[in-house]
């Protein structure tokens, strides 16, 4: 077991070391970041400016700022858009190689996404979060114990993004060419989880709906644990449970998709 | 010549349109991600009455413009983002070796026809937008509602060539490239007096991102520029449009000059 738990975390050493050899493109990476969210900040204050300050949707316009940083610090974080290397790999079969190995393919492939997601946090989350907390209007937590409970909440959605994306990945098994779905998750995905606009500027009947699912665990939770906007003990209790729901997903899609695989030749 | 690109073209129509069920699902996510910007900007209207002043039908007309210009010019030239693999796999100086020239060939040789879903969204939004709005319909105004999309698509093709050009010479180009592209198409979506500073000067005047759409939308509109810019500029982008071409092909022809390759 305990071989198993170390072997894991080497894996998660090695998604941190296959990251951080790139790190011009984290640079150009966060460049980009930050000129988008100075173009999002713009459109938002418009808002503010329109009706004349106030709050929107439980937001006022210093939480919005700081929204806008965090939002664009957690996007290579939590990583909507991943790679399509395990798409690939059961496409080409070579996944009989992952699957022979004395490990949980689910696992292994989380452990390596949190040591990615690690990476991300020192090089792309600092980095937006700085900038906005040097140059701009910014609402630090007022308990320090919020950053805590906002450094769970951020791991939490790193685990939601995960599971979401193994089991796109696992659709190959069956649809062999998976980048229809994946292209619509790309797409509407971070819209969804609250990446272009808070999710409580949404009429309040999308907002219900959207909290149903899955996808406000992935952005619009961690923020609103770091601005303190409704319950942290809420908002980390739906994070929990869509991890632990789709954690559990995708060992049973996996263990079906398993028995469909068939290796062939000697 | 022509009938080689033409020919290039057609193999690449073929090819996609082979796979319908995939081309099918391709045009449905690109007609979303269109939908996306439309998303935002229908939910920000739900709760105001209007952005750095000017009502719904404004900034979706805004919106439109930008969203076809943008489409077009991905679907003809984005394939210049491809730019780092042709490179890095050598592909490139094949691509210099033949007698044509190398951007056409770059851009014939992955069309991708899947890119008009997004034109398709902008379009119906425009169609839309122009007949719940109050329009004074001219010889004039009819005229610069079929040269803006081509002088947006120009503007923006041109923004395409010039920041990938950066590829030569950086790895990480394609990357910050993609804030004055994807970051100018953001931009060009909304009126340019919701922003301000260096950003504003820089996206709309610098790059050209103004011409895109805000001015031909306040020509159409029959507003003047509330940032209070001369009436002959809502009139300019085919001028714009002419000087940002010429500037981007400098580019490409400075950049071209000074590619050694990755070696051997």
């Amino acid at each position: 077991m305990c071989a198993l738990i170390g072997c894991y975390l080497r894996i998660a050493l090695a998604g941190f070391r296959r990251y951080a050899t790139y790190r011009q493109a984290a640079l150009a990476g966060t460049a980009t970041n930050v000129v988008f969210g100075l173009i999002k900040i713009s459109i938002l204050s418009a808002v503010y400016a329109a009706q004349g300050g106030g709050s929107v949707g439980g937001y006022d316009l210093t939480m919005t700022i700081t929204y806008v940083w965090l939002g664009q610090g957690l996007l290579s974080v939590v990583q909507f858009w991943g790679d399509a290397d395990l798409d690939t790999r059961i496409r080409t079969g070579d996944v009989v190689i992952d699957l022979t190995r004395p490990w949980n393919l689910g696992m292994a492939l989380l452990a390596e996404d949190l040591g990615r997601a690690a990476f991300a946090s020192l090089a792309r989350f600092v980095p937006p979060l700085a900038i906005g907390a040097l140059l701009f209007p910014f609402r630090w937590p007022t308990d320090p114990a919020v950053l805590a409970f906002f450094a769970l909440s951020a791991l939490l959605a790193v685990v939601i993004s995960q599971g979401i994306r193994f089991l796109l990945s696992l659709s190959t098994f069956w649809l062999l060419d998976p980048r229809g779905v994946s292209g619509l998750y790309r797409v509407g995905g971070a819209t969804l989880a609250g990446l272009e606009i808070p999710l409580n500027y949404f009429p309040s009947w999308a907002q219900t709906a959207l909290w149903f699912t899955p996808f406000p665990g992935m952005m619009q939770s961690p923020i609103d644990v770091f601005v303190q906007h409704g319950s942290a003990a809420a908002l980390l209790a739906h994070q929990a449970l869509w991890a632990v729901l789709l954690t559990v997903a995708g060992q049973v899609v996996l263990r079906r998709a398993v028995h469909k695989v068939v290796v062939q030749g000697g | 010549m022509a009938e080689a690109y033409s020919s290039l073209i057609r193999a690449q129509l073929r090819s996609q349109l082979s796979y319908r069920t995939s081309f099918l699902l391709n045009c449905l996510a690109q007609m979303l991600a269109q939908a996306n910007d439309l998303l935002v900007i229908v939910v920000l209207f739900g709760r105001v009455a209007s952005l750095g002043g000017f009502g719904v039908q404004e900034v979706l007309l805004v919106y439109a413009l930008s969203g076809i210009a943008f489409g077009l010019a991905d679907m003809v030239v984005g394939n210049v983002e491809q730019l780092p693999q042709y490179i890095r796999t050598g592909r490139f100086d094949v691509v210099l070796m033949r007698p044509m020239g190398s951007l056409a060939q770059l851009c014939a040789s992955d069309f991708q026809l899947r890119r008009l879903g997004r034109v398709v969204t902008a379009l119906g939004v425009l169609v839309y937008v122009l007949s719940i709005s109050d329009i004074h319909w001219t010889p004039i105004t009819l005229l610069l509602l079929v040269i803006t999309p081509v002088a947006g698509a120009v503007i923006f093709g041109s923004i395409f060539i010039a920041s990938n050009s950066l590829s030569f010479w950086l790895i990480d180009g394609r990357e910050l490239a993609n804030t004055v592209t994807y970051g100018g198409n953001y931009f060009t979506s909304y009126p340019v007096t919701v922003f301000s500073g260096w950003l504003r000067v820089f996206l709309a005047y610098v790059i050209g991102g103004a011409f895109v759409s805000y001015y031909p939308a306040l020509a159409l509109l029959g507003r003047a520029d509330p940032l209070g810019g001369p009436d002959w500029l809502r009139f300019s982008a085919p001028v714009v449009a002419l000087l940002a071409a010429l500037a981007a092909g400098t580019v490409w022809r400075f950049a071209i000059r000074h590619y050694r390759g990755t070696g051997s």
